[in-house]
């Protein structure tokens, strides 16, 4: 199953890519948020999968997941969101400023 | 002695106060008495029974980098110059530099200066002494620009800073090879391993880099080019730095370095050559010279090649002699300078030709200035200090091994150079105060100079005649220890004046002032040859195009890939790490596929995935910003399911209220911004756009797929399990390691966070200038 979840990372990672690639910036931040996600199950399956219970103390119970990937998740989708809600404000803004969504003709130019 | 070292460091922290009172009282007033008290504290090292003293206080122990002070004859010899020229100069500059000008800056880059060349010349660790090196450049370049609306300032501190820094890379390369080699960072600890040294393959190369560093700081040939246009600075920066202690950095090196190198043949030839041709062409091209302080500065040169030449002749003779020009060269050319400056200050020109007559008008300067001089030439009177530096300088020059040609060739070099320098020492004295005056055209009424700005070459010169009349007065208790620290072989002997009309030492002498006297007086004659040989302009002309052409071939580069375009920046990072980490993976054979420890399959994961994968393909194609937003939804509610599955309570709640959050702030937006158009694009660049993209999935995948089947570390997550309650004081163990084994990573997790918040106000409250207007 690991493997599986590994080839959905890629997936995910390659989809990102080949959004962030695009001119339209609404595209570019899907693209950031699909890159999220694939980093969140490639560090998730990093501590293998489905391995004990719950990260959470239960009498009785010895064998636990790995906690420490999914501390990293939680701090990472928290900070991702944060990104996403500032490029999503960034776009509009500069969308109103520029007229134009479009990367190619938000290049400056030579005096900038 | 640390607290000696970061003196001056910690009263620049109040430069920049007291410089706010400067039209009361003079900055220069406070400062002076930093370099003044250190040179009282050194100055009670001096006695015949000196002993070396060690002082350690810790820095980056971990890689043996301390700073580890170590004051024997050598340092004493050049921390006393620093000190007590420096507080001269400081003394100086309170009468050259009027309280207009930015007395803060001045200052604290002369402090700056000081404790860094200090440092260097007590430094015992080679990094911290490289430290220390570069700081001594960096000050050297604030100061040769200190006034940095003049164009030539500003060429000249690049040029010094370009040429002296690429000689401190050099050098560290020396001091890392040698650190490999000995194992240890300490320049005793090197000196003691001097067999281990010698025979290594290395030595050549090391001895290469190490003199590069040096060569350039001490401005010898063919590097000497920085030092004439450095005369941009201010003139006591000018006698400070550039003659009495930075350009003699490079001396201190190879003097400190001499215990290991001198039982090497390549030290004796390049280090001797080079001095000599330094020397040579410094006082040839000295004469020529219009401008006072370029006469001084290509002097420098010379008299610099001549105490290189004399640490690589390396005989217990030479050694002691290059020790007491080192003092002499200070006291004499240290006054000199400022008497140019005080020239300068009053006639408003340094040009000699515009000079003349000003005897006259300027007694107390033109007695200094004879004194100077003359000492400087090497006049045989018993009351100047030059004179005997130079004579023994022509006894070691005899005492060489007459074995191989160079040798016999090098007593020859120095007359001929020394005949230069009698040269231009004349010309600089009766060019400037006898002779018809010009007085009418000068750009000043020349007057004698205010008494402060006499003190300090006062004291300098009066350096010059105590020491030449009572040279031994300075000899055991102070210079002999300087020599002993360079060649342990260096005896105790006298310095006397009158060595005999047959002394062949004292022959070289007459033969120098006497020819010196005939070229003076026939100098119109002859100066027509600088018109054959163009002097130093050729190697100047290789600097300037050299520079020329890195600017233009750099900018060229940057322009092929900084194109403006984000796309194209995204393609050359991403296409670069993709080769750098499969290729690395490839070489290293990182690539493994293993099966085993594997979770089962189950068709609820299976289905889960593939509506992940259906909704990340579909991100590609939907044309509608609404789809867009809702397929993206898809893929995030089902990634926060799969966290679920995988016994993740607390990261798959928080997925799904960031996931609802977001699609309700992407359909708050997307009203917003323009319709998704179609893609526009050639099948080349789309092409290019596939091929990275499914390059870095792929790519990412194998990165996972071989981490997961090597098991070449224990999991660390085991420790957070046990201490979670004994520690955190919590069951959850996910939430124990982020509000309290990591709770700074939260901390500044929740500080992004509310930045971003802040920015997000900002870009929708504030409205732009434009709007504004």
């Amino acid at each position: 199953m690991e493997i599986i979840i590994l080839i959905l990372a890629g997936v995910l990672f390659a989809t990102a890519i080949y959004n962030l690639l695009q001119k339209q910036l609404f595209r570019i931040i899907i693209g950031t948020v699909l890159l999220s996600h694939g980093a969140h199950l490639f560090i998730l399956t990093m501590g293998k999968l489905k391995r004990g219970q719950p990260p959470v103390l239960t009498d009785g119970v010895t064998d636990y997941s790995d906690p420490l990937p999914q501390a990293l998740i939680l701090t990472s989708i928290v900070i991702s969101f944060g990104i996403t809600a500032l490029l999503l404000v960034l776009a509009y803004r500069t969308t109103q400023e520029n007229k134009t969504d479009n990367m190619e003709e938000l290049r400056g130019n030579s005096n900038e | 002695m640390i607290y000696a070292i970061f003196a001056p460091l910690f009263l620049a922290l109040f430069v920049p106060l007291l410089s706010r009172i400067k039209d009361k009282i003079h900055t220069g007033v406070f400062v002076f008495f930093i370099p003044f008290v250190i040179f009282l504290y050194f100055v009670r090292f001096i006695g015949n029974d000196f002993q070396p003293i060690r002082e350690t206080v810790n820095w980056i122990p971990s890689m043996g980098i301390n700073f580890d002070f170590y004051l024997d004859g050598l340092s004493l010899l050049f921390v006393l110059l620093i000190s007590g020229i420096g507080a001269l100069v400081v003394l100086y500059s309170v009468f050259y530099l009027s309280k207009s000008e930015k007395l803060g800056s001045f200052y604290v880059y002369l402090l700056m200066f000081m404790a860094a060349m200090l440092g260097v010349v007590l430094s015992d660790n080679v990094f911290v002494l490289y430290t220390f090196w570069e700081l001594t450049s960096i000050s050297s370049f604030l100061l040769i620009g200190y006034w940095n609306f003049k164009e030539r300032s500003r060429y000249g501190a690049q040029k010094s800073m370009l040429i002296t820094v690429f000689g401190g890379l050099s050098m560290l390369g020396g001091f890392i090879l040698l650190t490999i080699i000995t194992g240890t960072t300490s320049i005793q600890g090197m000196i003691g391993q001097v067999d281990v040294i010698l025979s290594s393959d290395y030595l050549l190369l090391i001895l290469v880099l190490i003199l590069l560093g040096a060569f350039t700081k001490s401005a010898q040939f063919p590097f000497h080019i920085w030092l004439p246009d450095a005369m941009e600075a201010p003139t006591p920066v000018s006698a400070y730095l550039h003659s009495a202690t930075m350009v003699k950095a490079g001396i201190y090196l190879v003097a400190r370095f001499s215990p290991i190198f001198s039982g090497y043949e390549w030290f004796f030839i390049i280090v001797s050559l080079v001095g000599l041709l330094t020397m040579l062409w410094g006082s040839y091209m000295a004469v020529r010279q219009t401008d006072l302080k370029a006469i001084l500065a290509f002097s420098t040169i010379s008299q610099l090649g001549m105490i290189m030449a004399m640490l690589g002749f390396g005989t217990e003779a030479a050694v002691f002699a290059a020790m007491f020009h080192i003092l002499n060269h200070a006291t004499f050319k240290g006054s000199l300078f400022m008497i140019t400056g005080i020239i300068d200050h009053e006639t408003g020109t340094r040009d000699i030709r515009k000079l003349g007559g000003l005897m006259t008008f300027m007694p107390m300067t033109a007695t200094l200035a004879l004194f100077g001089t003359f000492s400087m030439a090497g006049v045989p009177l018993p009351f100047l200090n030059g004179f005997y530096s130079k004579e023994l300088f022509f006894e070691s020059t005899l005492g060489l091994d007459g074995a191989n040609f160079l040798s016999q060739l090098i007593p020859y070099i120095a007359v001929i150079a020394s005949i230069f320098t009698f040269v231009y020492s004349m010309y600089y004295f009766f060019g400037v105060f006898t002779g018809p005056n010009h007085v009418g055209k000068l750009p000043k009424k020349p007057h004698e100079a205010p008494f402060g700005m006499l003190i300090a070459p006062i004291i300098l010169i009066l350096g010059v005649i105590l020491i030449g009349l009572f040279p031994n007065m300075v000899n055991a208790p102070f210079l002999q220890h300087a020599a002993e620290a360079v060649n342990s072989g260096v005896e105790y002997q006298e310095i006397y004046f009158w060595h005999g009309w047959t002394s062949p030492a004292f022959i070289m002498s007459l033969i120098v002032v006497g020819v010196g006297i005939i070229l003076f007086l026939t100098r119109k004659k002859w100066t027509g040859i600088y018109r054959v040989l163009p002097g130093n302009l050729s190697f100047n002309k290789v600097y300037d195009s050299l520079l020329k052409k890195v600017d233009t071939y750099s900018a060229g580069i940057t322009n092929v890939y900084m194109t403006g375009s984000l796309k194209t920046y995204m393609v050359l990072i991403l296409g670069a790490m993709f080769i750098v980490t499969i290729s690395f993976m490839l070489i290293t054979d990182g690539l493994t596929i293993s099966f085993d420890d594997i979770a089962e399959i189950t068709i609820l994961e299976v289905s889960v995935v593939i509506i992940i994968i259906i909704g990340a393909i579909a991100t590609l194609f939907t044309r509608s910003n609404l789809a867009l937003v809702l397929v993206t939804g898809i893929v995030g509610y089902g990634v926060s399911m799969l966290f679920a599955i995988y016994r993740a309570p607390d990261i798959a709640l928080t997925q799904l209220v960031v996931e609802t959050i977001s699609i309700a702030l992407f359909l708050l937006c997307f009203y917003h911004l323009p319709k998704l158009k179609k893609r526009e694009e050639s099948v080349g660049s789309k092409t290019v756009n596939i091929i990275i993209s499914v390059g870095f999935g792929l790519m990412m995948t194998l990165i996972g797929i071989s981490a997961h089947s090597t098991n070449w570390f224990a999991p660390i997550s085991d420790y957070f399990v046990e201490t979670s309650y004994t520690l955190g004081g919590g069951n959850n163990i996910v939430n124990v390691i982020l509000v309290d084994m990591r709770g700074l990573d939260t901390l500044f997790e929740i500080t992004v966070l509310g930045i971003a918040a802040l920015a997000i106000i900002g870009l929708i409250k504030l409205t732009s200038n434009k709007e504004a207007k």
